[in-house]
């Protein structure tokens, strides 16, 4: 970029030869400052992307080491253009997973000669563009009924349920009182009680190793008879 | 702050899951290049029929009818156009305005293919096709569209578009349009309106059967990778 009298022109866009214009004033220090500062962001970012369009290449021979770094790198600006595109903030990711997952399915379509980063953005773009559309689509065909998802009967309501659950709990409760007392009582507080190990232990005067001792041994036993229907 | 770094924690995931999945893959030629590859085995296919059909006849209809260079330059300009449009759109950075491509020479085609129809109305004398030569015109069309469009959308799944069926509809389009103008080496008579119809009805099938089955080909590539399978969702 170059500052001339506070206009910003593009480099190559000057609309005739500076010479033939007269007087050029020359720029005050904060511009050249700034001319400066944008100079060395462009040169930042051609390293970067220079450097990603190499990890690319790498990433095509199968290095697996510059693919994730790559793919870390791609994150930030993948949301930004999702963001720029009017993504709301929840569907972000959705917008990432769908690009990385893009990069991935179409590697082997990247030309290492063109820029990465501008492949990655045209591709979020479109991703983002996607997401718009589907949610359009599906705006329009879903309705905002509270009352009606409450009111709907659940067809796949069975009444027998709750008595198959409740046989379940008491073949589980039967294996359970048939266990040995310290393996039972490991079971109780560790697995039904959710206690910590300290806890339990502190709570039945054991050390750690022997309630998870019992707490194995017990686990192993309930499996045992539930499978054999015991 | 949860969220985000669940939702990061989801990214670095997939991220896992992608980078064990990396297998070395072998760059894909520009679009141009693949494009020339299938529209040089379509050339090997028309030299290869060029050789069992009657040739000087069709000089001879072609100094009769002049205007039936250009539906068949319009036919060949879509074949050609089509299959340029569709590689590029197998490229997943690539605008869906490629897909307008071969618009203004499918236009050529049927203006001039009009054109044809019109003369066997208004010239006495002009050779019509009956429905048996008609039917003839169908099978040829639909039957070189199948191993075209067969070989086009497995060098198209070679890529990862991101609009599957308007790719396989432009494939469609190109291997129809291919098969339609190898079709002038083998009909001896003007293109009547029962002829034109079913050339029409014929290039219709190929590209809504390219759209249906070719498209969902080309979309089981891009979703039913084994990544896809192990994706881990954000939320």
């Amino acid at each position: 970029m170059q500052f001339y009298e506070g206009a910003v022109l593009p480099r190559g866009s000057f609309p005739c030869r500076p010479a033939t214009v007269g007087v050029i004033v020359a720029a005050p220090s904060w511009l050249r400052q700034a001319e400066r500062r944008v100079d060395h962001v462009q040169a930042q970012d051609a390293g970067a992307d220079l450097r990603r369009s190499a990890w690319m290449a790498a990433a095509q021979a199968g290095d697996g080491a510059a693919y994730q770094a790559l793919l870390r790198e791609c994150i930030p600006i993948i949301k930004s253009v999702a963001r720029r595109r009017g993504i709301s903030a929840d569907r972000i990711d959705d917008v990432v997973q769908d690009v990385l997952l893009t990069i991935h399915r179409g590697r082997q379509t990247y030309d290492p000669s063109r820029s990465f980063t501008a492949w990655l953005s045209v591709i979020a773009e479109r991703r983002a563009i996607d997401l718009l559309r589907r949610i359009r689509r599906q705006d329009a065909r879903e309705v905002h009924a509270p009352l009606a998802l409450e009111n709907h009967a659940d067809e796949a309501a069975d009444p027998a349920r709750g008595l198959a659950q409740a046989e379940a709990t008491g073949a589980v409760a039967r294996a359970l009182a048939s266990l040995p007392p310290h393996q039972r009582e490991a079971v109780q507080r560790l697995v039904l009680d959710e206690r910590s190990l300290a806890d339990a232990a502190a709570l039945t005067r054991r050390t750690k190793g022997s309630l998870k001792v019992n707490l194995h041994r017990g686990l192993k036993a309930l499996r045992g008879r539930i499978a054999s229907g015991g | 702050m949860n969220t985000f770094s669940n939702n990061d924690s989801a990214h670095e995931r997939l991220i896992r899951h992608l980078v064990t999945d990396l297998i070395p893959v072998r760059r894909l030629q520009p679009p141009s290049v693949r494009a020339l590859a299938w529209l040089a085995a379509v050339v090997a296919t028309a030299v290869a029929l060029a050789l069992i059909a009657d040739l000087p006849a069709l000089g001879r209809r072609l100094i009769a009818a002049p205007d039936m260079w250009l539906a068949v330059t319009g036919s060949a300009a879509t074949a050609i156009l089509a299959t340029f449009a569709a590689f590029e759109l197998s490229l997943p950075d690539a605008p869906r305005t490629w897909a307008l491509l071969p618009l203004p020479a499918a236009l050529m085609w049927i203006v001039a293919s009009g054109v044809g129809c019109l003369r066997a109305w208004f010239v006495p004398g002009t050779h019509a096709a009956d429905l048996n030569e008609a039917r003839d015109c169908l099978i040829f069309i639909v039957g070189l569209s199948v191993p075209l469009s067969a070989l086009l959308i497995i060098m198209l799944r070679r890529a990862c578009p991101l609009h599957p069926k308007l790719t396989a509809l432009i494939a469609g389009l190109s291997s129809a349009a291919a098969a339609a103008t190898l079709l002038n080496l083998f009909h001896p008579f003007d293109a009547a309106a029962t002829d034109l119809a079913v050339h029409v009805v014929a290039v219709a099938i190929v590209i809504v059967a390219n759209r249906a089955f070719s498209g969902r080909l080309l979309t089981t590539n891009f979703s039913r990778s084994g990544v896809t399978r192990a994706m881990p969702r954000s939320n």
